[in-house]
């Protein structure tokens, strides 16, 4: 089968670098990655292209990139599956970072973030003579976070770093998760304060990027929202960071509103989300509130509670029940 | 000129246990790696880490003997006894770093049955266990703050009179080279796989350390002792962890039989990797292959277990061959695996004789897959290698602070040692004659090597092996590096770790030769039998002077257990 690969290549040692995209024909087999496929061009065609990779199967997490506009693992990646009809694939390097060369990017600021969440385990002290107990169920779960590789696959991709390289981003908070779901880890209130700040946990748009990118199942959008949870239930203090201060309020809200009226009101949600006396930020959701308005959109300030609130309660207590008794 | 008290080459466990003791003692140390710590090979490590807990009633004597038997014999009794006696105190520090472990019902510590062993006393993480400590390691290199040069390539130790001083290398983002001074210089660069096509082991796996510290003047020990994984896939080489054994997978042949009822009675399954891969091989010659391979079949596992504890092998035989194992078996054989010899170490990562006197190079230590201590002798036994790195790691950051702490820095002239190693690799750039890709000659040397010193060794393969890679030698002069540039040229960096390649496919060849018996991975058609009456010994090969290669033997040392007939 041949195959067209589109490279977007970068040489930052000619005098004014520019990235531009380079085809190689490349005569390739079923079973090739895109991984096989591109050393391949770098073994017999041109050894100047630059990549990193080394395990070949999935797990020393080298070669996140982008194939056809999305990230993956280019060893993962099956060449044939991804082929236009005209036998066409294009890879670029990961997103959200800056370029090195060709399909090698920067993943410094990547190493810092993973440092900002503290990414150890801080156990009660002294150590027991013997290993710390620990359920299995726990550390299976642990297992499904642990299986993160750190090819910052999810962070190429991720929506919110697009616009503001401040966000820790899905990675590093998978990572913070670890830790506040490790239950040999003592330090949750300090964690969930520090993942609470700025870039923190409230950040995340939930756009789902990163579930879909990541290669090791390692849902880290979910894991954000269990952090969230986490937050909340255990009342940690958002800090004095107004974003955190939102999402937390907006969550907690959300609940407290649907438990008393088996119904979400908006209005209530925004007003109880900003604040009753937050003038400033209620002023600035009118224009919103009016086009609303005036495409009969704009929900009702008030409203009973909608029939059936009772069985709304229950199924919420059970819930909150459910969360209190899960195994911590 | 960047300077430390010690200064550890790798960032695999080995080199991150090192660095880990040396941090938490408070000394100067740094870490040095071609990729990024998490990014090293101990990450696919997937079976799990043998220990003897006592509190499971277990013994740590067994365990030794385990490895001694699974040696044949060639394993150096007192290094195996302190890894085996350590083992169960390391486990724990490992536990107690935040390592997850499988745990039983008590939500201790759960084990799984590995080859070779007659007790279940390998402790695991799925079938990620690898990567899941190499992780926890590096959160804990994190926690310490120790400084790592991420992605420097190590292209030379700088010695002087036999005295380790520190390492010259690549920053590869930039292509500038620096010299880096120690007073103790720790080699932990891991394995050698590469060397062989196809391999299980990931395409950094090339011997760089086992050939910086024979080029400075270290000797390397029982470098015939290639390990062969029975499992592995067909193609590219990547492992299906022991683990899928040790859970109760079967292996059969093309007529649907358990061939190791007539190999290995007793363990079946789960005998030493040697005797299982000299099994295959047998079977697949005469003619009971799928396409030259057997079947791994885990089917009457149950999809539960299998995607509880062998996810990643699930994983891996769908990404790369389409099988899914819950509902097929998958075709597998013998390749590649592991390098049993290595640097010539005692137990605490130097090089001394009898004596106390350095007898490799002074100020140099070496721990993990790189180093030969020797407790893997002939045969290594599954998840004692994860076991070795972090034992070893951490006696040899042990003693390279104590010698740190006992001497000074080496007087070099850093112009000299830079500039030497500039002019040399620009004299590989400057190639544009009619010399081979450096892919090409990688190829070559891996799959002379494959036939020379496969499963089964002949004089004459060897021989035949040991020239082709003679004259690969001289064509390494003239290969060509298309990428002349400076910012991370890999291209390179792969020329100058084919030239380490070769030093150690040599040296393979040498070693093979020179062992006139069958032991452990070593398997002569033309000397059968084990000879413990002349070869129960090491093979140590220096390099030089010229081209040759000097031959020294050393006698196994033995405490407890006398040799005896192997039988699994
Ligand atoms: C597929 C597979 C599965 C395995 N499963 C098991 C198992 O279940 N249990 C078990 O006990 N063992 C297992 N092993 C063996 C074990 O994983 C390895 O032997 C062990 O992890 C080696 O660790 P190390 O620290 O010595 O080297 P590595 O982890 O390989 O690290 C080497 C380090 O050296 C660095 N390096 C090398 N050369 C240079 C250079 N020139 N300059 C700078 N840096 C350099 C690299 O960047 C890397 O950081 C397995 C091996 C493989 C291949
Ligand atoms: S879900 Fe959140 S973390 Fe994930 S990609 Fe979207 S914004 Fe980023
Ligand atoms: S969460 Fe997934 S995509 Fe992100 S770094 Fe980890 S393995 Fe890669
Ligand atoms: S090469 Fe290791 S993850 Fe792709």
């Amino acid at each position: 089968m041949q195959a067209k690969v589109n490279v977007r290549r970068f040489n930052p040692d000619e005098e004014r670098p520019k990235s531009y995209t380079q085809q190689f024909d490349v005569e390739v087999e079923e079973h090739f990655t895109v991984l096989d496929t591109l050393i391949k061009v770098r073994e017999e065609i041109d050894g100047s292209l630059a990549l990193r990779c080394s395990c070949r199967a999935a797990i020393c997490g080298s070669c996140a990139m982008r194939v056809n506009g999305h990230a993956v693992l280019a060893c993962k990646a099956r060449v044939s599956q991804h082929l236009s009809d005209d036998g066409q694939v294009t890879v670029e390097p990961a997103g959200n970072q800056p370029v090195i060369k060709d399909l090698v990017v920067d993943l410094e600021p990547f190493w810092d973030k993973l440092r900002a969440v503290e990414p150890y385990l801080q156990p009660a002290m002294p150590e027991p003579e013997a290993e710390y107990l620990a359920p299995n169920e726990v550390m299976l779960h642990l297992v499904d976070v642990m299986g993160c590789i750190m090819c910052g696959a999810c962070v190429s991709d991720c929506t919110v770093l697009e616009v503001d390289p401040n966000f820790l981003g899905p990675a590093a908070l998978a990572k913070a998760y670890r830790f506040v779901a490790d239950t040999r880890d003592e330090e949750d209130t300090k964690r969930l304060g520090i993942y609470n700040a700025y870039g923190g946990i409230w950040d995340c748009t939930r756009c789902g990027e990163c579930v879909q990118a990541c290669p090791k199942g390692v849902a880290p959008m979910d894991r954000i929202m269990a952090l969230r949870e986490k937050a909340v239930e255990s009342g940690t203090p958002p800090g004095s960071y107004e974003g955190a201060q939102y999402g937390y309020r907006h969550s907690v809200a959300f609940e407290e509103i649907i438990t008393h009226k088996g119904r979400l009101e908006e209005t209530q949600l925004v007003v109880k989300t900003l604040g009753m006396f937050n003038l400033p930020k209620l002023l600035g959701m009118a224009p919103m509130a009016l086009s609303a308005m005036f495409r009969r959109k704009m929900p009702p300030p008030i409203t009973r509670a909608a029939p059936g609130v009772g069985q709304v309660r229950r199924l919420a207590n059970r819930i909150r029940w459910n969360r209190l008794s899960k195994v911590e | 000129m960047y300077s430390h008290d010690v200064l550890v080459l790798g960032a695999g466990l080995a080199g991150m246990r090192a660095a880990l003791e040396a941090a938490r003692s408070g000394a100067n140390v740094a870490m040095l790696s071609k990729v990024y710590p998490v990014r090293s090979h101990s990450n696919a490590a997937q079976g799990g880490i043998n220990a003897a807990l006592t509190d499971r009633g277990d013994d740590w004597h067994e365990h030794a003997y385990d490895t001694v038997k699974g040696s044949d014999f060639l394993g150096d009794q007192d290094a195996i006894e302190v890894m085996c006696r350590e083992a169960g105190q390391e486990l724990i520090n490992l536990e107690h770093m935040g390592v997850i472990f499988n745990r039983d019902d008590e939500g201790r510590l759960g084990t799984r049955a590995f080859g070779g062993q007659r007790r279940a006393r390998t402790f695991f993480v799925a079938d990620i266990t690898g990567q899941a400590i190499l992780h926890v390691m590096y959160e804990q290199i994190l926690k310490y703050n120790v400084r790592v040069y991420d992605e420097w390539y190590a292209t030379t130790l700088i010695t002087d009179h036999g005295r380790c001083g520190g390492v010259v290398a690549m920053e590869m983002r930039t292509g500038e080279v620096h010299a880096i001074r120690a007073k103790a210089t720790i080699l932990a660069t891991g394995g050698l796989g590469r060397v062989f096509e196809p391999s299980t082991n990931a395409l950094i796996c090339t011997g760089d350390g086992m050939a910086l510290a024979y080029r400075a003047g270290a000797p390397l020990m029982d470098m015939e002792m290639v390990q062969y994984h029975p499992t592995t896939l067909k193609g590219s080489g990547v492992l299906l962890s022991e683990g899928a054994r040790g859970e109760g997978a079967y292996l059969i042949n093309s007529r649907g039989e358990r061939f190791m009822e007539r190999y290995a009675p007793n363990m079946m399954e789960l005998a030493s990797r040697d005797v299982v891969s000299r099994a295959e091989i047998t079977e697949i010659n005469e003619g009971n292959d799928i396409d030259g391979c057997v079947l791994l079949d885990c089917r009457h596992l149950g999809r539960a277990k299998i995607m509880e504890r062998l996810m990643y092998i699930h994983e891996v035989a769908m990404d790369l061959v389409g099988v899914d194992i819950t509902k097929d078996p998958v075709p597998i054989r013998p390749g590649v695996h592991y390098q049993m010899g290595g640097i010539k170490t005692d137990v605490d990562g130097r090089c001394w004789d009898p004596a106390g006197n350095w007898k490799g190079v002074e100020g140099l230590f070496a721990a993990g897959e790189t180093a030969c201590v020797s407790v893997h002798g002939g045969n290594r036994l599954g998840a004692n290698s994860l076991l070795d790195t972090v034992i070893f790691g951490r006696r040899s950051a042990e003693a390279a602070m104590d010698f740190a702490g006992a001497n000074g820095h080496l007087e070099f002239s850093e112009d000299t040692w830079v500039g030497g190693e500039k002019a040399s690799m620009q004299a590989l750039l400057d190639n544009n004659g009619g010399g081979d890709l450096v892919a090409k000659l990688r190829l070559d040397m891996a799959t002379a090597m494959d036939e020379g010193l496969g499963v089964y060794r002949t004089e004459e393969g060897m021989q035949q092996a040991l020239n082709a890679v003679r004259g690969m030698k001289g064509r390494f002069k003239d290969v060509i590096v298309q990428d002349k540039g400076k910012a991370f040229n890999t291209n390179l960096i792969f020329a100058l770790e084919l030239g380490c390649m070769l030093d150690c496919a040599e040296a393979i060849a040498v070693g093979g030769i020179e062992r006139k018996e069958s032991r452990g991975a070593h398997s002569r058609l033309d000397y059968a039998a084990r000879d413990d009456e002349n070869w129960l010994k090491h093979i140590l090969l220096y390099q030089g002077p010229g081209d040759q290669i000097t031959k020294e033997y050393v006698p196994i040392v033995i405490t407890q257990w006398q040799p005896e007939e192997r039988k699994y």
